[in-house]
């Protein structure tokens, strides 16, 4: 019997001691526990298996057949091995990280600097901490359709203030220039993720017990020194959950460039989840659309497992504290 | 003492504040007066930021340009809910299981849970499209339901575990003293005390169910009747021209449903969302 059911027996003594009868069903409930709780989660298993767990298998049985509208054979690994000697997919991998690796590393740095700014006791801080969530609850699309409208070169207000500034001499369209596009997707999904991080940050941030503070305040620590040397280590977990979750979603991330760009212009801002869309869905070949999906996937896994090691290794060493 | 910030640290402090927070509030604002500017004004050379001629003929217009703006929202509000409906059928019961009981294989089946987080819709839409295509699904209401609360379905698991912890035991176990069934005590005595609880998590997956309509609608869908907002609202954009201040007008329309949800419920939403995460 367990620690809590006896603490009951006890409460319930009070008046009267259980029953025989009472006693006996309670040790039944405690011995089906485990069935009656796979009960309970079997329909979310089920519906998962369904929605998830089996479009991931049927998308690498795919990977190997050259599916599309008509029907579909085994090919064996030739959706692979012409993804992996095309140049163009090279440079859309080498693309994805790259845009990966701008959008993470500004998130969790505008993340940290908002956190920090948030969590500064100045008076409409709680008006501050509400302004910063519209972008996280907001519909992704409708917010890119706003963004859109920024990026017109000739009507937008980027643009118009940047000619305004004088930083540039004539309307400049950003969406319709390879690099420009890539920044700009990127400066949106920054925006779109910001949020998040800044708020899980912040709650991070509170959580730090303050006698720390005091105690280096009392030393004389200064305030940069007290962030470096307490704040950091302290919230180091949740910096690092925040990076592969930023990681995940990025690399996910599809609506944005999609309303932004699909893309492009010349493939500029083509990721693997664009690719993928693109080949899929626009261009109805499930079969290489596959080979790109399992591709993402794997890429995917190998990032949780890193995160899984990472946060293993933290927790290690807050233990051995 | 240590809270004490001098004046120019202050100022600097207010400085950098305006900057953030003008980052993550210029696109709403520039919607905003996008909205109230008539179509003329828009496309004026070089850049206004400033005239004399705002108004908010723009919300009355819309509806004549795309007359279907009702059916879309209409469409978003049933889609996120029959959404909303459909996950919370499967994590309360889930939720609750992982919040009370020990079994083997616990800790495993909820990593792989958590585990589907990773994926977004967008990698799996192969098999589902030539699933709802074989099926005849394509284009209807279950298409964008159905496989868009999977990805719901694991967050939602793990903030109502959390909470549910919180609940003492003792009354559920007072319940099974006096003979009431499993089921009967989940649903009379669990349940009842996890209402807020279960509104956290309700918002919470009415609001990811709102904001991700997009993709699944675009895929899955291409019959107007059935458009929710998001997708929608692209009908502004024309084969002539653009009705940007329309199309911004029935964006802040679009938005302002959620906005209102999260100003009445923001503190037990972020403490609720966060509470889950923050915990080792």
């Amino acid at each position: 019997m367990t620690h809590a059911s006896g603490d009951t027996l006890a409460y319930q003594g009070e008046s009267r001691g259980p029953s025989q009868k009472q006693q006996a069903r309670l040790n039944g409930l405690m011995r089906s526990q485990a069935t009656f709780a796979w009960a309970l989660i079997a329909p979310a298993a089920l519906y998962l298996m369904l929605v998830v767990a089996w479009p991931l298998v049927e998308t690498i049985r795919l990977s190997f057949t050259n599916a599309n509208i008509g029907g579909e054979a085994y090919i064996g690994t030739a959706n692979y091995e012409k993804l992996l000697s095309s140049r163009k997919f090279s440079q859309t991998i080498s693309r994805t990280f790259y845009w990966m690796f701008l959008s993470v590393s500004l998130k969790i740095i505008l993340g940290l600097i908002g956190a920090t700014l948030l969590n500064a006791a100045i008076p409409g801080r709680a008006l501050f901490r509400m302004l910063v969530m519209p972008p996280w609850i907001v519909p992704v699309a409708i917010g890119c359709f706003g963004w859109l409208w920024l990026y017109n070169g000739h009507f937008g207000i980027i643009s118009g203030v940047l000619q305004y500034i004088g930083i540039l001499d004539g309307p400049f369209e950003f969406l319709a220039y390879k690099n420009s596009a890539f920044y700009a997707a990127v400066v949106t999904d920054v925006w779109v993720g910001l949020p998040m991080v800044t708020i899980f940050m912040l709650a991070a941030m509170q959580g730090v017990p303050r006698d720390l503070y005091e105690a280096a305040y009392v030393d004389g620590a200064s305030r940069w020194y007290r962030f470096r040397r307490i704040t950091i280590p302290q919230i180091l977990p949740v910096i690092i959950t925040m990076s592969i979750l930023s990681i995940i979603w990025t690399f996910n991330s599809f609506e944005i460039i999609w309303i932004l760009t699909e893309g492009g212009p010349r493939s500029a801002t083509t990721t693997l989840i664009i690719d993928t869309y693109k080949m899929a869905i626009a261009n109805f070949k499930f079969g290489q659309g596959a080979a790109r999906a399992v591709i993402v996937v794997t890429l995917l896994s190998v990032f949780s497992l890193v995160y899984l090691f990472a946060l293993h290794q933290i927790k290690k060493r807050f233990e051995a504290v | 003492m240590m809270d004490h910030y001098s004046l120019p640290h202050k100022i600097f402090l207010y400085v950098c504040v305006a900057l953030f927070l003008g980052f993550i509030l210029l696109p709403f604002f520039e919607m905003f007066m996008t909205s109230l500017r008539p179509l003329e004004h828009l496309f004026r050379s070089p850049y206004q930021f400033w005239s004399d001629d705002f108004s908010f003929k723009a919300y009355a217009q819309m509806w004549v340009t795309v007359p279907m703006l009702p059916r879309y929202i209409a469409n978003s509000m049933f889609i996120s809910l029959s959404v909303t409906a459909l996950a919370l059928t499967f994590i309360i019961p889930a939720a609750y299981a992982y919040a009370r009981f020990d079994f083997k294989g616990k800790t495993l089946s909820l990593g792989i849970f958590l585990a589907v987080n990773m994926f977004s819709g967008a990698v799996l839409l192969i098999p589902l499209y030539k699933l709802l295509r074989t099926y005849g699904l394509l284009n209807t209401y279950f298409a964008m339901i159905v496989p868009g609360a999977a990805f719901l379905v694991p967050m939602g698991i793990w903030l109502l575990k959390s909470y549910l912890e919180k609940i003492p035991r003792e009354l559920e176990e007072a319940a099974f003293m006096d003979g009431a069934s499993r089921l009967y005590t989940l649903r009379r005595v669990v349940l009842p005390l996890a209402v807020p609880g279960l509104m956290v998590v309700g918002v919470a997956v009415f609001l990811s169910a709102y904001a991700q309509q997009f993709l699944f609608a675009i895929t899955f869908n291409s019959v107007k009747e059935f458009m929710p907002l998001p997708a929608g609202i692209l009908e502004f954009i024309g084969f002539q021209s653009v009705k940007w201040n329309q199309m911004m007008a029935a964006s802040i329309i679009g938005i302002l449903p959620v906005l209102v949800i999260f100003l009445f419920l923001q503190r037990y939403l972020v403490a609720g969302l966060t509470a889950g995460a923050l915990k080792e």
